[in-house]
């Protein structure tokens, strides 16, 4: 079976005077994957998040997790286990008074064997770019350095999929890259699938598949190539586009003729260096 | 013009004569002119928040001054609670420091504490919320059941609505979507612009200090790295990204275009500047075309 989690028609809504936070949403998340949500807030992007380790259940349609159904309750470990996830703010995620405490925090509810738990934290601060401060209070950290040990506490677990939940959006750039770097290094080397939520476009462009939601289901998918060349259709979204990709379209109505599909800098700089060398 | 907020030689160490003793801010000399709207970047741990906190008394200098007016907010006779109002600080994810019945009621908080009359609290409350644009409906709802981005103009609100002279905000855009983070850092923009205020604005993002500020200060390592106009510190990409921060796309696109040995500016940092550029240096290729032809 190659699905790692798959999502049909699900609609869902908080409380029946609300209106469908999700609604008919469908997608497939291949095992080994790494595919980026994206959408404006309100878009339905985190509620459907939430859907793929059972915290919401939809109110019709199905998830399925390695398939196991969301809804039957006897899978509620194992889904857990499966799915790993990261929110956006630390602070509502750190338990413990020692960082290194906090990212075994897991692991020891687990049952895991300390020498064992001693392995894999000290390998998940090294990752998450923590392993330093790992004696320090987390409430000594900032933020940035917060939501690295959050993220540490996940890997710890091995899941074999991790949903970040816009988890980067209070680092820095460098903080960033770092976590970016760390979920990819997972991805390739582990073979972790990975969800990432956001509404960062250049964490998007590095993924596998771009799934773009609006109103409580998907409405654009595609390489990020496919879908960030499409510069009208992505703002008329709420989001960003990559300035390459703009700066391309406002040349090329200025009357330049250049290639379609630039999104990264270095298919900018290249197509207009050949424009004016 | 006068410098309405300065420090000099600020240093500050959190836990000081403790065995975990840190510095956060080392020799830090700079000051804002009034009206001005200067964009604060650095990576985490630069002491980018260390300082902001310094403006308005909530930390106090281990050594080195701040001075508000030429004043040193420490000296003896002065009152902190003066400096307060006249520096207003918007923390990060302000929202979750919201807690009156209703919104007009949170707005109203700051100005009532400074014993303002009610019909002037009543107006600036009300010209707090337009500027940040909240309906006049929704001032006697509660703000617990608003979005996460309005609750974050009411939060925003109360501090405009004690018409401080420097108005600082900490990643006010920080977790909104772009349509929420260009709302509100253009509703800061214009209240600059309508009021004449000074404003500092702490971000991470390059983008965003390159559209709203006129001047960037870069913080690295406790210190100081660049303070200037806008056009000269992206002028300076190269260093801006060995300091670990981000630039524009398109600057980097420039950058690599000169590394690539074309003569092209080195101050380019907005999309609409890059394709004025690129035009030029598409005309000056061809005028240069025409007359080797010729």
């Amino acid at each position: 079976m190659n699905e790692m989690i798959a999502a049909k028609d699900v609609r869902f809504r908080y409380t029946p005077e609300n209106p469908y936070a999700v609604d008919g949403a469908s997608m497939t998340i291949r095992k080994g994957e790494f595919v980026a949500v994206l959408g404006a807030n309100g878009c339905g992007k985190s509620t459907l998040a939430k859907h793929f380790n059972a915290i919401l259940l939809p109110e019709s349609g199905t998830v399925t997790v390695e398939g196991m159904d969301t809804r039957d309750e006897s899978h509620l470990y194992d889904i857990r286990q499966t799915v790993g996830m990261v929110f956006q703010n630390p602070d509502n995620q750190i338990v413990a008074t020692v960082v290194e405490e906090d990212v075994a925090f897991a692991l020891e509810n687990l049952g895991v064997p300390p020498a064992e738990i001693r392995a894999r934290i000290d390998e998940a601060m090294q990752m998450s770019g923590i392993y330093k401060h790992r004696e320090k209070a987390p409430h000594k950290l900032s933020g940035g350095q917060k939501q690295r040990v959050a993220i540490a506490g996940v890997i710890a677990m091995r899941p074999d999929c991790l949903v970040l939940d816009e988890a980067t959006a209070m680092l820095d750039p460098r903080g960033r890259e770092k976590v970016m770097e760390t979920i990819h290094h997972l991805n390739k080397d582990f073979g972790i699938t990975v969800v990432s939520i956001t509404h960062y476009m250049e964490e998007a462009a590095q993924a596998d598949r771009v799934l773009v939601m609006s109103e409580g289901h998907v409405v654009m998918e595609g390489t990020p190539k496919e879908v960030f060349s499409q510069t009208e259709k992505v703002r008329s979204l709420r989001l960003d586009v990559p300035q390459a990709a703009e700066l391309r379209d406002e040349l090329v109505k200025a009357g330049l003729n250049l290639p379609e599909g630039i999104i990264t800098e270095d298919e900018c700089a290249a197509a207009l260096y050949e424009l004016l060398k | 013009m006068a410098a309405i907020i300065e420090t000099r030689h600020l240093t500050h160490i959190y836990n000081a004569g403790m065995p975990d003793a840190t510095t956060a801010l080392e020799d830090v000399s700079f000051a804002v002119e009034e009206g001005d709207f200067v964009g604060i970047i650095g990576s985490t741990g630069s002491g980018k928040s260390t300082l902001i906190t310094h403006f308005n008394g909530i930390l106090k200098p281990t050594s080195g001054q701040v001075l508000l007016d030429g004043k040193d907010i420490w000296a003896k006779g002065q009152d902190i609670r003066k400096v307060r109002f006249a520096v207003g600080l918007v923390f990060q994810y302000p929202e979750y420091q919201l807690f009156e019945e209703t919104i007009y009621k949170d707005i109203a908080f700051g100005p009532k504490n400074m014993g303002l009359s009610e019909e002037e609290i009543d107006r600036r409350v009300r010209r707090a919320a337009a500027f940040t644009g909240l309906p006049e409906e929704y001032l006697e709802r509660s703000p617990f059941e608003l979005s996460g981005g309005q609750k974050r103009r009411v939060a925003i609100a109360g501090v405009l609505a004690m018409e401080p002279r420097v108005l600082v905000l900490d990643e006010p855009a920080a977790g909104l979507d772009p349509e929420g983070r260009d709302m509100i850092l253009s509703q800061v923009k214009r209240y600059h612009k309508e009021t004449g205020t000074t404003v500092l604005l702490v971000s991470h993002s390059m983008e965003d200090i390159a559209k709203y500020a006129d001047k960037v200060l870069v913080m690295d390592q406790k210190k100081i790295a660049m303070y200037a106009r806008v056009d000269k510190v992206f002028a300076r990409a190269d260093e801006l990204l060995a300091l670990g921060l981000s630039v524009p796309q398109v600057t980097k696109i420039f950058l690599k275009l000169r590394q690539m040995g074309l003569d092209l500016p080195q101050d380019v940092y907005t999309v609409p500047w890059a394709v004025k550029t690129i035009l030029e240096a598409k005309a000056r290729k061809e005028a240069k075309g025409e007359e080797t032809t010729c």
